[in-house]
């Protein structure tokens, strides 16, 4: 069943595994505003790490920064091994690598299901059209949709709009995935078919990067969970450490106001 | 927790709409005689409206249409050489015959243009004023349209040749007129009357598409260059008037290119329409690119799309369905605007029309001549309106 993504579920122990993300010393401004404040982080393969601060913290602009969607002025990002420069030939191949889930979905509306999901993999990837859709059907199946394929994004509900853009995502099978807020959109009695695809996808072993809001889903899943305030990390851990004993102030009343 | 218990018992219950007709007098009295200024504004509207339908149908019976029997081919042709006429008759039965063939394929809107060209063939041919050879060939044509309707439907292998054809419709059709080089050329200063101004305004509605388009995006470009070429051009064409282009076209640019190049008339008029509708489609298609949500362009460029196919597959088909009616709207008008060559001495349907009422023996008869050119201007008009208008629903513009 795991075929289906390019990555393996590795046994060995996190500490020992290969970084696959490298985000050094990273700065960035919008105009005069410091967004980005020496941001560091390593990301192991088949991590799962949670992005968890207030809103305008920058924890969105930082995951952007990662398949160049926002640029940055100072610092090094490398992914896979490939270093993130100005080239666009290297930014499209980082982009290969990465999915990305958006909180507003942006499925493309003119398109079916199906063509949302295959069209990448056929024009990007050059896979034969069938091999593409063969690929997007079970996909469609492992997020529980397989009988919308023809539909338009229009005619289906927030919550399965969102699966798809999952499935979207890991038809290109990428090695890395990126979701930006994926459930703040949805109603609340869809917020759990959601989460529920994204814990199937991290136990299957994709590294992923998770902004959110869901303090259940952080404890549940994260391997580790960074706390992002005024554009910088304040405090990384264990969902144990951080959620039972914060070391740092700003961690401690950002819980405070949310739990 | 009672209320809580007594609704959740409780059917559902699904009610019809309440009545709102009450018969036709009803709806008179409602909506046209409900106070008394509405009774005074019905009864007046209906006197002038009375007066004018009156009125119209008195000119329409009194008129005599002689002026346009007579000049029937001037019309539609104008100078073209009746021996030659074959060739204009040939490339009316190659529409005919793709349109049958589309129609057969594809159904859907083409069928609707088709039954429109259709129902214009028989009028055409009940026209009192046509001569007889000429019915025979509308009727004809009818006779293609339909057959290759129905080989079409049966044969759809033929959809690529179809194609193929469509696109070297025009081309073709210049050079049938041209003769080929095999056949006597006949030169442009013989094309005239509705020919001329249907040639003018394909060519320069299908050449001014992709290169508005092209525009658009330029002006969105990151490389300064194109994006100040592009701004230039589009606010400098914008900034003069059309007529003003035509005169650049027809009157300065042989002066400066000098005796040793000569340019075709009707071309000049072609490549002035084509450059100045092109500005005016790029705005309209920037307004579509502007239409479209940051995230789509993200969620593409997260995918791994370069930008031409992101373009291509993404923002294009999504802008320029948004912008449908703007853009339609632009082709109508520079259909119509064609009329303007009559100024710079090509003689289009409307310079023809011109000519007529100037000739001392269609004395008086302007109202004839000018009212049968509208006439013909509205068909067309109008079937491009409705062809838009389908191509939106089909494409379900609406429903987003």
């Amino acid at each position: 069943m795991d075929s289906l993504f390019a990555v393996e579920k590795l046994t060995t122990p996190l500490e020992e595994r290969e970084d696959i993300i490298t985000v050094r010393n990273l700065n960035k401004w919008f105009d005069d505003l410091h967004v980005l404040k020496n941001v560091d982080l390593t990301v192991k393969q088949g991590e799962v790490v949670v992005i968890l601060g207030p809103s305008g913290s920058g924890k969105s602009t930082f995951i952007r920064t990662l398949n160049a969607l926002e640029e940055f002025q100072q610092g090094t990002i490398k992914i896979d091994g490939i270093e993130l420069t100005n080239d666009i030939k290297n930014i499209e191949e980082i982009r290969k690598e990465t999915g990305m889930v958006f909180q507003s979905f942006n499925l493309f509306p003119h398109m079916t299901i199906l063509k949302n999901i295959s069209l990448a993999p056929i024009w990007v990837r050059k896979w034969k059209k069938r091999k593409a859709e063969e690929i997007a059907l079970e996909l469609l199946e492992r997020v529980g949709i397989p009988e919308q394929a023809n539909k338009y994004p229009g005619q289906l509900s927030g919550g399965q709009q969102q699966r798809v853009t999952i499935a979207r995502a890991l038809a290109m099978q990428p090695k890395i995935m990126l979701f930006d807020e994926p459930t703040s959109a949805l109603d609340p009695e869809m917020v759990k078919e959601v989460l529920d695809v994204m814990k199937t996808l991290a136990e299957s072993g994709m590294t992923m990067l998770v902004v959110t809001h869901e303090m259940g889903f952080a404890r549940q899943v994260a391997d580790r969970i960074v706390l992002f305030d005024y554009g910088e990390i304040v405090e990384i851990g264990t969902p144990q450490e951080l959620f039972d004993n914060p070391q740092h102030e700003r961690t401690k009343e950002f819980l405070s106001q949310i739990l | 927790m009672d209320t809580i218990e007594t609704v959740k018992n409780k059917q559902s219950v699904t009610m019809k709409p309440p009545a709102t007709s009450q018969g036709k007098l009803g709806w008179i009295k409602e909506n046209l005689f409900s106070r008394w200024y509405h009774a005074f504004l019905t009864i007046a509207a209906a006197i002038v409206g009375g007066y004018v339908i009156v009125q119209t149908f008195q000119f329409i019976i009194a008129a005599d249409w002689s002026v346009i029997s007579a000049n029937f081919r001037l019309l539609m042709v104008g100078q073209f050489p009746i021996e030659e006429i074959w060739r204009v008759w040939a490339s009316f039965c190659l529409v005919s015959i793709l349109l049958g063939f589309s129609w057969g394929i594809w159904k859907g809107s083409i069928g609707h243009v088709a039954m429109t060209i259709g129902a214009i063939y028989v009028v055409m041919a009940c026209m009192p004023f046509v001569g007889m050879n000429t019915r025979v060939l509308v009727l004809s044509n009818l006779a293609l349209l339909g057959v290759t309707y129905i080989v079409g439907a049966k044969v759809p292998r033929v959809k690529i040749p179809v194609l193929l054809l469509w696109v070297l419709l025009i081309p073709l059709c210049i050079l049938l007129f041209n003769g080929f080089g095999i056949l006597k050329p006949v030169g442009t200063s013989f094309w005239g009357g509705f020919l001329l101004t249907i040639l003018l305004a394909s060519v320069s509605i299908i050449c001014s598409f992709p290169i508005g388009v092209l525009l658009a995006l330029g002006r969105r470009s990151k490389l300064p260059v194109i994006k100040w070429f592009c701004i230039i051009y589009i606010e400098f064409i914008r900034g003069i008037p059309l007529i003003t282009v035509l005169f650049v076209g027809q009157l300065m640019l042989p002066l400066f290119l000098g005796d040793g190049v000569q340019l075709d008339n009707v071309l000049r008029a072609m490549v002035g329409f084509t450059a100045f509708s092109a500005a005016y489609l790029a705005e309209n298609v920037r307004g579509g690119l502007q239409s479209l949500p940051r995230g789509q362009f993200e969620a593409a460029q997260a995918l791994g799309f370069n930008s031409t196919l992101m373009m291509v597959f993404i923002i294009l088909p999504q802008a320029l369905r948004a912008v449908i009616p703007a853009m339609v709207g632009q082709f109508i008008s520079i259909f119509k605007d064609t009329s303007l060559v009559a100024i710079v001495g090509l003689t289009d349907l409307l310079g023809m029309g011109k000519k007529l009422v100037a000739n001392p023996d269609f004395l008086g008869k302007q109202m004839e001549v000018f009212i049968f050119i509208a006439f013909v201007y509205f068909i067309f008009c109008y079937l491009m309106s409705h062809v838009s208008r389908r191509l939106e629903v089909s494409l379900g513009v609406g429903k987003r």
